[in-house]
């Protein structure tokens, strides 16, 4: 094993050769979207973000893990403590061991994380045609593209082209890696039905689950920027001063 | 006029008579510390590069506080300090981006000291140990990158450490000391988290005797000629003043990319955890160590390979005698300033050749652009300073200035 890592590692580092790699130039580069989190002073839609937790709630989380995502956090995007409460304790947690030195399940609480779909990794394999479905808390800024690749990644299943050897179980995507991804489309027209009414389009439902994706990743978004417009601006206004200040005090030498 | 002393005057006066520390640091940069008065922009980037160690150690001191070093643990726990830590986030974006900032700096005042021949005699040791100060940057911020065992800190920490394996005889040892074991794993981990908080005072330490050695012969100028007495001004105020004004400049900068693009200098497969058992498919090291990555990579022999991209950095130890002129400025060679800048662009070059795969069009370019950085520096120099006429050096500083002024 150990060698075999070396090798890996030696190939990857010198180039002996790279016919693995060059399958990596076959995806399509996914389009730039317009975000509500981009800009200067851009913020979480809390609607949309809300809506696309619904999303995660119904679809992914059958198979993909939040691990970094705790109820508590959810305050953020509007849900009172009472819902969050609430909400958590439709989930069963595992715990202890207790005085008798057994594990028990418990209904979950606000500091619980999301729990795992799976119980180990090997479940999670046996139910998914041996792939693993990777944990989504740090989705967004994972991947190359970051939320831009991840929505339409949800979008980009086509049948894959005359000639392209598609391996059993698996879907062609034309966003993919290889263009070979374990996962089968989960998003389609209609699958979640929003309680708001909101559009339920493919489309739409893949942006708002994204929208939540980028969220659980960064959720700190909002506070960098408003804290980075404060402090830049701070920044900017002390560099003019010390400008004037520079050039007065220089104003008699000659340099 | 009172003549009487102020009790504060006595108290100074009684300590400094014991420990001189105030006129210590009036002389180091103070008003008793004369400067050339003639020192562009270029010249506020030593500053600059004092202020990042600082943001560095402050910043590292904040993480290390939160961050536990053990493969199970630290990932999640700089997940922690993102996501549950007090402005956590804003202390790891700012210590993750400093180090690309830091770099930014240094690389800008290392090639600023190769235009004007900062190198050239008598100022060769300050040069020296400004290259020991990037060489322990250089490893500082290698073993950091492994600390949030993401996916390329661990593959990283993998292909580099390897890189001793070349060694004739002892390379396995030395890797598997390197380790703590036989593969890159949890001790691996301690030692270099252990190594990354001691590094940076070894910097520190550095830095006093880069600044010690600064003060011998004073600082170069944009002429490179000796400043007389006349021609220097005191650093406080003058150099303080020009200094705060440039720091206030860069840190608008970097707080842009602190604010708005913390992840855009990082690599998106470090956000997934450390798996020994998936290779990622394309690992490249940060970009501050690109260069250098395409001269080992240039060279298809591995030995040879990592004699070259250490020997790139260490041949730079020689450069005050492989730069053969007696002018230090470039501004007075006229044809040394044009091979300056092909030097920094093919550079560049070879950076952006490290981040591509390794194939076609960037493994030429990265071949040519390693073997010009060769020859720039062992046949180009030397023979540059034999051929090459310089213009007419000014007299003095005054004579120039009062020349432009006119």
């Amino acid at each position: 094993m150990k060698k075999l890592l070396l090798a890996a590692a030696a190939v990857a580092a010198l180039n002996v050769s790279s016919t693995s790699l060059r399958a990596a130039e076959h995806e399509a580069h996914p389009p730039k979207e317009d975000w509500s989190f981009n800009g200067v002073l851009g913020e979480f839609d809390r609607e949309q973000v809300q809506r696309g937790f619904q999303v995660y709630k119904e679809i992914c989380s059958a198979c993909h893990s939040l691990n970094y995502v705790a109820f508590r956090n959810l305050e953020t995007l509007g849900y009172s403590e009472a819902q969050i409460k609430t909400l958590a304790a439709t989930y069963d947690i595992d715990d202890g061991p207790n005085d008798q030195g057994e594990m028990f399940k418990r209904k979950g609480k606000a500091s619980d994380r999301f729990p795992h779909p799976f119980p180990n990794e090997q479940a999670a394999r046996l139910a998914n045609n041996g792939a693993l479905p990777p944990d989504l808390s740090l989705m967004t800024k994972a991947r190359e593209g970051g939320p831009d690749y991840v929505y339409h990644l949800m979008l980009g299943y086509e049948d894959a082209p005359a000639g392209f050897h598609l391996l059993e179980g698996l879907s062609y995507n034309k966003y993919f890696p290889g263009n070979q991804i374990g996962m089968p489309k989960q998003i389609s027209d209609g699958v979640v039905t929003f309680a708001d009414g909101s559009p339920n389009d493919a489309a739409h439902i893949a942006k708002d689950v994204t929208a939540f994706l980028h969220w659980a990743a960064e959720p700190k978004l909002e506070a960098r920027h408003s804290t980075g417009l404060r402090v830049t601006l701070y920044a900017l206004l002390f560099a003019v001063l010390a400008f004037f200040y520079k050039r007065r005090l220089w104003k008699n030498i000659p340099h | 006029m009172n003549t009487e002393k102020s009790t504060i005057r006595k108290i100074y006066e009684w300590h400094e008579a014991r420990l001189p520390i105030v006129s210590w640091l009036d002389h180091s940069l103070g008003t008793k510390y004369p400067v050339p008065r003639n020192l562009n922009y270029w010249w506020n980037f030593g500053s600059l590069a004092m202020f990042m160690l600082a943001v560095m150690i402050f910043s590292g001191i904040f993480l290390a506080m939160n961050y536990t070093p053990h493969v199970t643990m630290a990932f999640d726990s700089v997940e922690r300090i993102m996501r549950d830590v007090n402005y956590g986030w804003l202390i790891r974006y700012m210590h993750a981006n400093g180090a690309s900032f830091f770099f930014i700096v240094v690389y800008i005042h290392i090639l600023r000291g190769m235009y004007y021949g900062s190198y050239k005699a008598p100022r060769e040791v300050l040069w020296w140990i400004g290259l020991l100060i990037y060489l322990a940057m250089m490893a500082t911020g290698f073993l950091g990158y492994v600390l949030p065992w993401g996916q390329m800190s661990f593959w990283g920490a993998t292909v580099i450490t390897n890189l001793f394996s070349a060694i004739p005889l002892v390379g396995d040892s030395i890797v598997t000391l390197l380790w703590g074991g036989f593969s890159v794993d949890n001790p691996t981990l301690n030692r270099f988290f252990s190594l990354h908080y001691l590094l940076p005072f070894v910097i520190v330490g550095l830095v006093f005797l880069h600044i010690w050695a600064l003060h011998v012969p004073g600082a170069n100028n944009p002429l490179g000629i000796d400043a007389a007495p006349a021609d220097k001004i005191p650093f406080f105020p003058y150099y303080v003043a020009k200094d705060v004004f440039g720091l206030a400049v860069f840190v608008v900068i970097y707080f842009a990319v602190v604010f708005w693009a913390p992840n855009l200098l990082g690599d998106p497969v470090n956000y997934v955890k450390a798996n020994p058992l998936v290779t990622p498919a394309h690992i490249v090291p940060e970009w501050y160590y690109l260069p250098f990555y395409t001269i080992l990579k240039a060279i298809p022999n591995k030995l040879l390979g990592v004699i070259a991209m250490f020997g790139s950095i260490l041949i730079m130890f020689a450069l005050p005698w492989l730069d053969t002129s007696r002018v230090r400025s470039a501004s007075f060679r006229p044809v040394f300033r044009v091979f300056f800048w092909i030097f920094v662009a093919n550079a560049l070059m070879l950076g952006w050749c490290g981040a591509q795969l390794p194939e076609g069009l960037p493994v030429i370019l990265g071949r040519i652009g390693a073997f010009w950085y060769f020859f720039h520096l062992v046949i180009l120099l030397p023979m540059l300073g034999w051929l090459e006429t310089p213009k007419p050096l000014p007299t003095s500083i005054s004579q120039s200035v009062l020349k432009a002024a006119e």
